[in-house]
């Protein structure tokens, strides 16, 4: 845990289906519970995240919806175009410097996720990112920017958010990832592509939905465990075994492969035997991540932490 | 429609011309549009699957070690294994958004000159990679030039992740709708008045745009509709067939989800909407379904307190899953009654070659199912 909040801006970037929302809710409730001032912030799509973090008592945690598009209007409507853009389509102007200037919208969904790390309101400002691909592009739309635009607005508003970036103690992404080929494949890349063309400090990787229920024994000990039992009932025992053994066989192969290929720190998130989370769920795990990543009293404090503080 | 599951999926890879898999992000829509190519293909059909920026290991599954290009590429496929009918064939390919955009430039430009300054304008490449809409808009403009080419007589499109249905019947309206911004109209003015680029970019509006964008990224966005001019109503023709193909009768639209109540609430959603554009849904395919270990007959007896215990327990808890998973999805599958609701088990293994998709394959046309 120390690890997750030793910076006041978490990035929670990960392919759709890992658990994105799910890993950002438990990050914020974990800290919010050990006492830190919370935000989380949501871009885009629906509002999940606000309804797996309802408000506790005695906590501090706030959840905020961005809207890029909006955000963009807001920003046009601060540098001059209330007036100009008044008679004509509002959209067709988002749309011309969407796409004369791309990156534009990440770059005003990331200003003001500074301008909240800035604000002294908070303690931790996590931010449940886009999917991975996207990940790299709305981390790498600065440097995209202040390349292409050589003056204005918007090229301080770049240099602003990339001096945030790449502060290894103000912000840090944390990649989620499923225990499966395809998924850890993904990661391995999106990690490299992160450091490489972002430079933002990369924090621990969090492999969610691990089963971590007991071993299932061999096939030669389930074959005698069952021997006497009714045939119906030892074939659905020993399918059942199996099927566990060999998916948590390869769980395990997956889960080595990633932390071989990337030596970050790891964090596992349990599998819960339902099909969807709910507000317990989220505080279940987040008890789960506190007990096993306790935090320390400098955390308490509320300060941002640096590597060498947390370790 | 009321057919059983087994003959109503095969019915949809036998009468469809087009398949058009979507749903939200990580629910497995390549995989299944790879599944229904795989099958398509031994029941003697020509496909090609387009995919959409797919993960390399199903370029492997599907033994293209190079991993799939932007044009299709025939991909081996055994006969059926009871050999009841001919072989067809299976292609693959990937989708290339800014290849299919430079291909349509070149297609409704008038000279060459026209279709080189288009081409190498910034603005016009940022269009064609990174405008929202862009990549809907070229899958589904790939998807006509490939229903209207003889090699193929079923395509199988794999849509970009997205929340909304919408975005994809939409798609080739996007830069119609653009075009038919007042602001594309005033940027073309200069060229109707015979003044230079100069006269667009003196407009208020312009100058606004200029200020926080830069001016040479402000006279790029102007030159590119300059250049452009003349050819909206092609670009315009074109996108109104696209979309009548979408809406054909022999377009289907299959929903895919996984068994969870977030993406099932998602997959409903797309259903509504599929269903208030008149489309519909053709079929569904849940995957990752946590598989039945014997029947309901099999419980734990009462005196079950040996080392098997830990079996007994291993067993409950795969099945509270399973319960649970079945309980998310009914929504779904009620809402897109009667059409078929295909449930696919969650394999003890990765998907990641031939073999796993003809697993997958056996329990879309063999297996058991909510609807």
């Amino acid at each position: 845990m120390r690890l997750l909040t030793a910076a006041s801006v978490v990035v929670v970037a990960g392919k759709g289906g890992v658990g994105k929302t799910t890993v950002t809710a438990v990050i914020a409730r974990a800290a919010s519970r050990a006492g830190l001032r919370v935000l989380a912030l949501e871009l885009d799509g629906k509002p999940t995240l606000a309804e797996l973090l309802p408000e506790r008592p005695g906590e501090s945690l706030r959840v905020e919806h961005l809207s890029a598009p909006d955000l963009l209007e807001e920003y046009l409507n601060e540098h001059g175009f209330k007036r100009v853009a008044k008679r004509l389509n509002r959209t067709g102007v988002i749309d011309m410097i969407g796409t004369a200037a791309p990156g534009i919208d990440d770059i005003v969904v990331l200003g003001k996720v500074k301008q909240f790390e800035r604000s002294g309101d908070y303690d931790l400002v996590v931010v449940d990112g886009p999917a991975a691909g996207h990940a790299v592009t709305f981390l790498t739309s600065a440097s995209g920017l202040a390349d292409a635009v050589r003056g204005g607005p918007i090229k301080s508003q770049s240099d602003d958010v990339l001096e945030l970036l790449s502060d290894a103690a103000r912000c840090m992404a944390v990649l989620v990832t499923l225990p499966e080929t395809t998924p850890v494949n993904e990661t391995i890349e999106t990690a490299y592509a992160l450091e490489d063309d972002v430079g933002i400090r990369l924090g621990p990787v969090v492999v969610n939905g691990v089963d971590d229920g007991a071993e299932m024994p061999s096939m030669t000990a389930v074959k005698k465990m069952t021997k006497g039992i009714d045939r119906a009932m030892r074939a659905a025992l020993t399918e059942a075994a199996d099927y566990r053994r060999h998916r948590r066989e390869m769980e395990t192969g997956a889960i080595e492969r990633l932390s071989t290929e990337l030596p970050l720190g790891y964090v596992n998130l349990p599998a819960l035997p339902v099909a969807g989370l709910v507000p317990a769920d989220i505080d279940a795990l987040a008890d789960r991540l506190l007990t096993d990543h306790p935090l320390t009293d400098r955390l308490l404090t509320g300060h941002p932490l640096t590597d060498e503080a947390g370790s | 429609m009321s057919a059983p599951v087994a003959d109503s999926m095969a019915a949809l890879i036998e009468a469809s011309d087009v398949v058009v898999c979507c749903g939200s992000g990580g629910v497995g829509k390549t995989t299944t549009a790879a599944v229904l190519g795989l099958e398509a293909a031994r029941r003697g059909r020509r496909v090609v699957v387009v995919t959409i920026d797919p993960a390399r290991r199903l370029a492997d599954a599907l033994g293209m070690a190079d991993g799939l290009s932007s044009e299709p590429q025939r991909i081996d496929v055994d006969p059926a294994a009871d050999g009841s009918s001919d072989a067809g064939e299976l292609s693959a390919m990937m989708l290339d958004t800014a290849v299919t955009f430079d291909g349509l430039v070149r297609k409704h430009a008038d000279d060459d000159e026209q279709v080189e300054r288009i081409l190498n304008n910034p603005f016009y490449r940022n269009m064609a990679s990174a405008m929202s809409g862009t990549q809907e808009y070229m899958a589904a403009e790939t998807l006509h030039a490939l229903h209207h080419d003889d090699r193929f007589d079923l395509v199988i499109v794999d849509t970009p992740p997205s929340r909304n249905a919408l975005d994809f019947l939409d798609a080739p309206g996007v830069l119609s709708r653009f075009l038919d911004h007042r602001i594309f109209k005033l940027a073309m003015l200069p060229t109707r008045s015979g003044l230079k680029v100069f006269g667009a970019a003196a407009q208020p509006i312009f100058r606004a745009i200029g200020k926080v964008v830069g001016s040479d990224v402000l006279a790029d966005s102007l030159a590119f509709f300059q250049a452009f001019s003349g050819m909206e109503s092609g670009f315009r023709d074109r996108a109104d067939d696209v979309v009548a193909l979408l809406r054909a009768e022999r377009t289907s639209f299959v929903v895919v989800a996984s068994p969870r109540r977030d993406t099932i609430t998602e997959a409903v959603w797309f259903a509504q909407q599929l269903r208030e554009q008149g489309v519909g849904v053709a079929a569904s395919i849940v995957n990752r379904l946590l598989p039945s270990f014997g029947s309901d007959e099999v419980a734990q007896p009462d005196d079950a307190d040996g080392p098997e215990a830990v079996l007994w327990q291993n067993l409950a808890e795969l099945r509270a899953v399973r319960a649970a998973e079945l309980d998310a999805l009914a929504p779904l599958a009620e809402l897109t009654e009667p059409a078929p609701v295909a449930l696919l088990p969650l394999l003890e293994r990765d998907v990641h070659d031939i073999e796993a998709l003809d697993e997958i394959a056996r329990h879309l046309f063999a297996s058991d199912s909510a609807g």
